[in-house]
This record gives structure tokens, sequence and C-alpha cells, in this order.
């Protein structure tokens, strides 16, 4: 028996084991439902205490205790830390929580914050025993097992034998530690008691394939130990096979990175001519796109590809030039390919170009018959996060790409052109024009081209209130079978 | 000439994969082998099973099928101009040394890249067959991110999608005109357009389909890219630039910056001095601001004189210094997006500062409790009780907080 001075407390707790939360969990509730104050229990683990346990007090009838949903969740992992003053603390935040049902959410406060870092510990220690454990095999065949022998700095074996169990189904394997052991028979996981490190086999063979890998991963050029040791810390070196490797590996790393910073470029090795002549034959000096006057639109989209009259292509993806037969009456432009045109490179793919196509569906115009462009051929845009935010093209960017246009004008001889927005009217005329004061008015160019006014699709995109929305699409397919009695 | 050992390949395998700077194996959807009866899973979270002494994590096995290539790119080790070994496993000797590490908890999973032999399809080829080897005879759930080579064709790639949790393309320099100069064989236009590709194929997976209303698999961990700094003379704002670019045009879930590394048989045409670590370092923390801290690409440079990342003191505090007018900011008011531009302050411990605010209000010792160090915040910041007075605008203050930085690391 202990001296009774020192034992003070009213209520001695004890705990089946160092993890038994359920048991800690039933006598909070007695205690904290029967008022017990939290200086007034004792808590022991019975494989670490002689001391007997008091009884616990009964539940008063109908009582309840409420605590914050996450508290159980929360003080469970924090229950597998190694403080012994856990059992305690977790009942000293059970019993604050019953008045401040807040405390948890305030981030400042001592026990919180305590509870938080240990929680923490926990999480660490089990995210390091998911990373160091190395198993070694042993036996063949049926025989075959896999054993590790790790180190924990606290209780959480019980918790981590899952994670091996979903990782590992197939295979057989113990994981051994100070305290306890878990061991996976490929149908069964089974608890035990804990072990020594002799219990464990002392090497695996593929260990040196392990070593000579780590031994050449590392760049000698780029030695950072602190950040080496702030993930991997000492303590863990000692059951890592490739850790003994570490010391000579830093000590040679200066004079490995000056080897290969004044070793002095040599001749290049014997094969590279060979490889240059079958792979990389002596390209024919490519001719300029503005040489070579394509004579079909077939080339001039191969010639558009490599433009650089604008520095829209720095950004983009790719030219996504005019798509449609090379003797339509009409052509379509438009103002600038979108996210979709520019990944697919084919225009009025994306959402303005369903709006688009499905109009010219109802007003009865073939769009296989029809020739569609855009007044500007490279995407514009801002990026925001994962989005490509669209830009309006500049009068300069306008200009540059009328190179373009102009020659798939010329190539096809339209009867018609479309000028959907005020992007494709100023491209197609030269000059800024109100598009919306002059919609449906056909404008004749001084080459006797015919230009059609409307808008561009995507602003039917942009209206959301609905009827709004369906009496620009119904204005917008009044325009649409007006180009199909132009077309006639 | 005798035949290699496997060892003695994968010393030579592995030595030619150590430039590549990604390592992650996260991000993919959550698989284990409980079904399967396999080996194998991945929870979401990647683990690094180890760290190099450069720092760097090794979670997976990171290895070249082969390093015989056809290219001649100056920066690379593996270049068909270089001296270096040159060796070349076999599909099974990469299934099985995969097999053998992660039995062993050594990795999470295979990163498999390769030199280009003979051609481009059938180096993807034998990728892609590692990779359905692993998944389909060897029951392996663990994390596969293949390199994909920008030149194979659309059916590989989409096999190689469908083994694979990650699939990336490198655009190996920030500018065409770089790419151009340095890897004279690799097409910018080729590598934009594959990543265009990828970003089509995700997205059309995603869509349930009508028949099963079931997601088909399609590189769940998404796409990701490297690319090489310091090996040309593009400057960090142009670096940002094409990132942003990257990110917004083909949806990356990463991009990497991987400081040019001086190589053994190094080309002449290129700087002879060790890798630029810190600029690496604060090119990551830039895009760290762009991804998690609502920052535009633009902005994060604004006002600097030489569109380079100061290499003192962090990207955020460096843009806070520029923009004084913006603060103090109220530590019981301000917003989430106010509060996410103060030096100091992570989007962890804002949502903390958020909740705790709610309750009751924060003192600066209380906000000191939260995260790491009160030296950087103090000028930038009003709390209960605290206001910095004219600090926010002292002429000195950024030698004040690189100083009292400093200090504290001393402990």
């Amino acid at each position: 028996m202990r001296p009774a001075e020192l034992n003070l407390a009213r209520y001695s707790v004890r705990l089946d084991s160092e993890t038994d939360f359920a048991g800690w969990r039933d006598a909070a509730r007695r205690m904290a439902l029967n008022e017990v104050r939290p200086e007034d229990i004792s808590w022991h683990v019975v494989s670490n205490s002689d001391q007997g346990q008091t009884d616990l007090p009964a539940i008063p009838a109908g009582a309840q205790l409420v605590v914050p949903r996450d508290f159980i969740a929360r003080a469970e992992t924090a229950f597998c830390h190694s403080d012994p003053g856990r059992f305690a603390f977790l009942y000293r935040m059970l019993w604050r929580l019953r008045t401040e049902p807040e405390l948890l959410s305030i981030a400042s406060d001592p026990d919180a914050r305590r509870l938080e870092a240990m929680e923490k510990a926990v999480r660490r220690d089990s995210h390091k025993m998911h990373a160091f454990v190395r198993f070694r095999k042993i036996g063949d065949g049926d025989e075959e097992r896999y054993v590790a022998w790790f180190e924990p700095d606290h209780f959480i074996v019980e918790r981590n034998a899952d994670f091996f169990v979903r990782r590992f189904t197939g295979m057989r394997w113990t994981i051994l530690t100070p305290y306890a052991s878990a061991d996976w028979d490929g149908d069964r996981l089974a608890i035990g008691p804990g072990a020594a490190k002799a219990d464990a086999p002392a090497q695996d063979d593929t260990e040196a394939l392990w070593r000579t890998y780590f031994e050449n991963i590392f760049n000698p050029a780029r030695l950072k130990v602190k950040a080496m040791q702030k993930e991997m810390p000492k303590k863990y070196w000692r059951n890592l096979p490739e850790a003994s490797l570490i010391p000579d590996l830093i000590a040679g790393a200066d004079k490995a990175a000056k080897d290969m910073i004044t070793k002095m470029p040599t001749t290049p090795a014997l094969h590279h001519a060979k490889v240059q002549a079958k792979h990389w034959p002596k390209r024919e000096p490519t001719q300029t796109p503005e040489d070579d006057d394509a004579r079909s639109i077939s080339g001039l989209r191969e010639a558009a590809k490599g433009c650089r009259r604008c520095p829209l292509w720095r950004d983009a993806t790719q030219t996504v030039f005019g798509e449609g037969p090379d003797n339509a009456k009409v052509i379509f432009v438009g103002e600038q390919p979108g996210d979709q045109e520019d990944l697919a490179g084919k225009p009025f793919v994306g959402p303005a170009g369903k709006v688009f196509d499905s109009i010219l569906d109802d007003a009865g115009v073939d769009r296989q018959k029809v020739y569609v462009t855009n007044a500007v051929k490279h995407f514009k845009f801002e990026p925001r996060g994962k989005r490509r935010i669209h830009s309006k093209p500049n009068a300069g960017e306008v200009q540059a790409c009328r190179w373009w246009i102009d020659r798939e004008f010329a190539l096809i001889k339209p009867e018609l052109a479309v000028a959907l927005g005020a992007t494709a009217a100023l491209s197609l005329l030269g000059k800024a024009i109100p598009v919306t004061k002059m919609r449906g008015q056909v404008i004749e160019r001084e080459d006797g081209l015919r230009v059609f006014i409307t808008i561009h699709p995507s602003f039917i995109l942009r209206i959301h209130e609905p009827a709004e929305k369906e009496a620009e699409r119904e204005r917008f397919l009044h325009d649409m079978k007006q180009v199909k009695r132009l077309m006639a | 000439m005798s035949a290699l050992t496997v060892r003695e390949k994968l010393a030579i395998l592995s030595d030619a994969a150590k430039y590549d700077a990604s390592c992650a194996s996260s991000g993919s959807a959550k698989k284990d082998s409980l079904t399967s009866g396999g080996i194998g899973s991945t929870e979401g979270m990647g683990i690094c099973h180890s760290y190099a002494p450069d720092g760097r994590c090794i979670s997976l096995l990171k290895i070249l099928l082969t390093n015989f290539c056809i290219y001649d790119c100056s920066y690379c080790i593996n270049r068909s101009s270089s001296n270096v070994r040159r060796a070349r496993f076999s599909i099974d000797e990469v299934v099985k040394l995969t097999m053998d590490f992660y039995r062993r908890n050594y990795i999470e999973g295979l990163f498999l890249s390769s030199g280009v032999i003979r051609s481009p399809d059938e180096t993807m080829g034998e990728m892609v067959e590692v990779a359905r080897r692993l998944r389909l005879e060897e029951k392996f759930s663990g994390y596969i991110h293949l390199k994909t080579i920008p030149e194979s064709s659309a059916e590989l790639v989409e096999k190689a999608g469908l083994y694979a949790d990650r699939l990336s393309i490198n655009v190996e320099l920030p500018t065409d005109e770089g790419v151009k100069r340095l890897a004279p064989e690799k097409k910018p236009e080729t590598i934009r357009l594959s990543m265009a590709k990828l970003r089509q194929k995700m997205e059309e997976k995603a869509e349930p389909t009508l028949r099963t209303k079931k997601r088909e698999r399609f590189a769940p961990g998404g796409q990701s890219t490297q690319m090489i700094v310091g090996a040309d003379k593009t400057s960090d704002d142009g670096i940002l630039h094409t990132s942003a670019r990257l990110y917004g045009s083909y949806h990356l879930r990463r991009v990497y910056y991987s400081a040019f590394s001086p190589i053994p048989d190094s080309s002449s045409s290129l700087p002879l001095q060790k890798p630029p670590l810190m600029r690496e370092h604060r090119l990551y923390q830039a895009d760290w601001l762009m991804r998690f801290y609502g920052f535009s690409q633009p902005e994060i440079l604004a006002g600097s004189s030489d569109g380079m990342l100061d290499l003192t003191i962090d990207p955020k505090l460096a843009w806070a210094l520029r923009n004084r007018g913006r603060f103090p900011v109220d530590i019981n008011r301000a917003d989430r997006e106010a509060l996410l531009r103060v030096p100091g302050l992570g989007t962890k411990v804002v949502a903390k500062i958020l909740e705790t605010r709610r309750h009751r209000r924060m003192r600066l010792e209380d906000v000191g409790r939260i995260c790491q160090s009160i030296a950087k915040l103090r000028p930038f910041i009003i709390a209960e009780g605290w206001s910095p007075g004219a600090l926010t605008d002292k002429l000195g203050l950024r030698g004040k907080i690189v100083q009292s930085c400093e200090q504290l690391a001393l402990f």
C-alpha cells in the first residue's frame, strides 16, 4: 500500500492499457456527470500501477453529457500520445467543455493548443511509421513472410495497423515494436504484445539494391542536410538500412559536386554522329510563310501554324485557322478562338460555338457548307488560377491577323461575309463601327464584298435573365435567316 | 563488354533520373488492395519513405527505362553526345524492382521516365507495358507516374492514362526560344499540343458515361510538368508567367522548377556553377502564392526593378513591403483574402484566426501563439491593443525584419 498522504485524490481510475480509450471514456463520463472535479481523480494504467480502483460512481438517471461532436475523435487521437498526463489532461478538457463549448475553436487557448499539439505529434508519428517501417523478407514460397522492427514515440500500432492491411493485403507481415505488435496472416489482423529488436530479421538481400538506389538518386550539387534531418530525424536512422550511407555521402558531396563542375566538356560520344545522321538529317532551310504564298486553304493553314506576326502565339497552344469548304459562298468571321478552340485547334467548338451551331441549324444554314473563321487566330487570355479569362484583341493584333483573313477571302472568293461582333467588323471593314446600331445591315466594301453585320453568339451566353436570353436568341436566329436569304 | 547486372543498371538509371525534380505521390484517387488481394494503396496523401542528403523526399522508385537517347538537349546528362555510361532495363526488371521495393515499404510506387530510343512510340509502348504488367499481372495498386513522350501516339497516351496515376510532359525550359536553342530537336509546339490533348482527355473521361453513370479512370492524379531554371536567361517574372499560363491552359496539378545542376561531361553551352537552389525555393514560394493565396501572376513582381524574386526574403514579404498602402490589416475584421496577404500568415493560421475570432477578439499575443513568429507580422497587422503606428511605413523596415528573423533562427 502507498502512504495515504500521497493518495490525495478521491477517485482512482485504472485503465486496462495505455490505449484503453473506451475505459477512459466510460470513467470520464461517470465522473463528469457526477460533478467530480479534475483534481479529485488520479488515473493509472493497470500494468504500471498497483493502485486499486475506486468504485466509480453510477451515472445519475437521465443525465446526459453533451460535448462538441469532434471532441471524441480528437481526444481519441491525442490519447495515443505517450504523455502520462494525457488522461488527466483530456478529462480537464472535457470538464471545461461543459461550460465552454466553443473551447476547441479558440486556437489561442493554452489547453486547446496543447490538445492540437498532442494530436499533431501522434499524427506525425503515425505518418513516420507509414514511411519508415522497413520489412525484411524471411522464408520463400508458402513460408514467405515480411517482418519489420519499428520504434514509435507514441502508442500508435493499433491505429496504424489498418493502413498496413489496406496496403499489404496480399502479403503476410508482422510489425514488431517495443510495446505492441501487429500481425496479418493474409486474412486476419492480430494485435499482440511488444517485442525486442532481436526478434526481427537482421537483413534482407534487397537492401543492397535499395542502398544502391539511395546513393545514386542523390545529387551532390544540392546538399541540404538540414532539410533532410527535419523530415527524417536521426532517431529513425538506426532502423533504416539506407541511413548508414548518409555520413559518407555528405562528406563526399562537396568533392563530387566540384568534380562535376570542373570536369571539362569532352568530345561528343562516339555514337552521337550516327544518331544525328539517322534521326535528325539536316533539314531543308524552311521558307517563311510570307515567302510561301499558299495557293490553297490547306497550304495557308499549314503556313499559319508558325505565325509570329503578333505576340499572341507565345501564350496560346496553337493557331486556330478557319474551317470549311474552300468554295463556300459565305464566310462567318468571329472574334478569336476561346479556351476550347485553343485546345482543339478548331474554330467555334466551345460554348459559343454550340449556340452558333444550333441557331444555324434552326435557320436552315448547313454549317458544312459555310466557312467559319476568326478575325484573330490565336487565343488571347489572362490566366486566373485554373481558368483562362478571355481578353479582347487590340487593334494591332486584329491588323496583324488581317494578313491571313485577306488571303482566306482571296482564295475562297465568297459572295458574302458575316461579321460576328465588333472585332470581326473592325477586321473586315478596317474601322470600328457600332455593331448594335448597324446590326442586320449589309455594307459593301470597296472591293465589292458584302459584309453583313451582327453580334457575336457569345453575347447570348452572357445574358442571365432567361426571357431576355430567349429574345436575343430569336433576334440572332432572325439575322441568320436573313443571311440564308442573302446566300440564295 | 559483359552484360550489366541489375544493380549496375539501377546505379546508372537512377543516377540518370536524379535531375528530375518531381517526386509527389499525392493527389490521386484513393485505392487499396483489400478487394483485389494484391499489393499497394494510395490514400490521397503521399508518403516520403526516405530523404536524400539533398533534402529531397524519396517516395517513388524514380528511374529511367533507358538512358540511351536520340535527342541532344544540352542540359541533359542523357543527351546523345554525352559520354555517360548507358544501360537499359528490361520490362521484367523494372516490374520486379518495383514490387520488391514496394513489398519492403521502401516506396509509394514507380516514377518511370525514359530516354527515347529508336522512336517515341516504341519507348512509350514499353513504359505503358511496365504499367500494364504492374496493374494487371501483379495486382499493384500503388502509385504510378509515367513521363509521357510528346510525340507518341494518342492510343498509347490513352493506355498510359488508364494505368497511371499521373502523367507528365516536360516543358523543359520556360520559353520556346530556350527550348529551340538548348534542345534543338524538341518542338515546343508539340509539347503544348500534347498537354492540351491530355487536358481534353482528362475532362472527357471525367464526364460520367451515359450508360454506366461511372467515371472512367484516366490519370486521376492529373498532369504535371517540370522546367529547368537557370540554364537560360529567363527572369523569374518570365518563369512565373509561363507557369501561370500552364496552370490556366492545361490545368496542371504542379509545375516543378528544377534548378539547373551542373552535370558531369557537361555541354559547353551551359553555365558551370552550383545550381541556384535559393532561386528555385523562391520560385516554389511564388508558385504557392498563385495557387493558394489568391495572387495573380503579374502582381507578385509588380514594382520590382528587374523582374527577379528577392533572394533574401520570401516573395510575400517582398510584395507587402512594396505595397505598404494595403497595410496594416485588422486581424479582428479583415476578410480571408486580406489576411492571406499578410506576411507570416499561412492558410492554416488564417483559418484558425477566422475560427477563433468568432468567439473572442484577438490580441497580438493570441496571434503569436498560433503562428511561428511574430517578428515578421507585427508591422502589418492591427490587433486588440496593438497598432503598428508609423512602423508600417518606416524606411528601414525591411532590414529590421530580416534581422529579427535571422536572430530568431538562432534559438
